[in-house]
């Protein structure tokens, strides 16, 4: 195609779009269209919490009461701080600044890693207090089979989350090597602003998530 | 161009304060007796939280008309999701 103007002459440049700002543009649309089915696979998860709260206020605001509230807020400030550096890296791959943007993904994967290591030792202290619900769950007689259901849907719901971020910080590999290898350029930045949308819609999950799993019912006791 | 990027920084540092502060006061007033009010609060922040992460982080504020119908629309069906199972389940005790 002699005619292709120069700035459309680009290596990731694919030829059904007008230009790369279009190619940039539905690309980043697309992300948003999976964030939808994204925002409703986890409202069906929110869903049950509210019904089953709704049904078993006290033994919910109990079962809340053991979670580690100092390792949520903890994560909820590593997660943000995550968040920051993400919209920094991407900053920095519109502007072609290669060593900033590496600097900055590797800090959003070291704040994922922080987060995923806060989590497990919080999973750690469930098992030892017997609170993983199965056979061996442990509970306040009173609201024993109540908070089981409690504790069914902090682990699926957490452990979906933090399955989402160990995904992203496979996205953040691949995003680095990327970058490192030179294909992120202030033309082409698409990959790493498509990247950040996830990362920030997990953070945004975990926004929810830490009032309604570990502050219900902190007041009362 | 790079003028540009300097204020969306200004913009990112500000909202990440925000966020913060937002952080610790859902924190702290959970420790308050405000009664069914302590849910509508924590619910309140987070949603306020969300909206600037969506705005600022994710550049919704800038984006294309096409992608405000597609969260919009996003929003609406998570909408539908709720208020409708909301209505037997948290009616059911009325009667």
């Amino acid at each position: 195609m002699p005619d292709r103007p120069a700035a459309v002459a680009h290596d990731h440049f694919a030829h059904q779009f007008e230009s790369l700002e279009h190619q940039k543009e539905v690309s980043l649309l697309g992300m948003w269209v999976f964030l939808v089915t994204e925002i409703l696979f986890f409202g069906g998860l929110f869903l049950t919490y509210t019904v089953y709260r709704h049904w078993y206020p006290a033994a919910f605001a109990a079962a809340s009461h053991e979670m580690i509230v100092w390792a949520g807020t903890l994560n909820t400030v590593v997660l943000i701080t995550s968040s920051l550096t993400m919209a920094l890296a991407v900053n920095a791959a519109q502007e072609g600044q290669r060593r900033t943007l590496m600097m900055f993904l590797i800090a959003t994967m070291v704040l994922g890693c922080v987060f995923l290591g806060v989590k497990a030792f919080e999973y750690y202290t469930e098992y030892v207090e017997r609170h993983v619900p199965g056979p061996g769950f442990q509970f306040e007689a009173e609201y024993a089979s109540q908070a089981q259901i409690f504790f069914s849907l902090y682990f699926m719901m957490t452990g979906l989350h933090a399955l989402h971020m160990i995904i992203g910080l496979g996205i953040m590999a691949v995003m680095l090597w990327l970058a490192w290898r030179g294909t992120i350029t202030a033309e082409y930045a698409s990959p790493i602003e498509i990247s950040g949308l996830y990362w920030h819609f997990v953070d945004i999950v975990w926004i929810f998530l830490f009032p309604l799993l570990y502050l219900v019912g902190r007041h009362v006791h | 161009m790079s003028t540009d990027h300097a204020a969306s920084r200004r913009s990112y540092y500000t909202v990440f304060l925000v966020l913060l502060v937002c952080t610790f006061l859902t924190w702290q007033v959970a420790y308050f007796d405000l009664g069914p009010l302590n849910t509508l609060v924590a619910l309140g922040i987070a949603i306020f939280k969300a909206t600037l992460v969506v705005l600022i982080f994710m550049h919704a504020r800038s984006s294309p008309r096409l992608t405000w119908i597609v969260i919009i629309a996003g929003l609406f069906w998570l909408g539908i999701l709720l208020v409708l199972t909301a209505s037997d389940y948290l009616t059911r005790t009325w009667i």
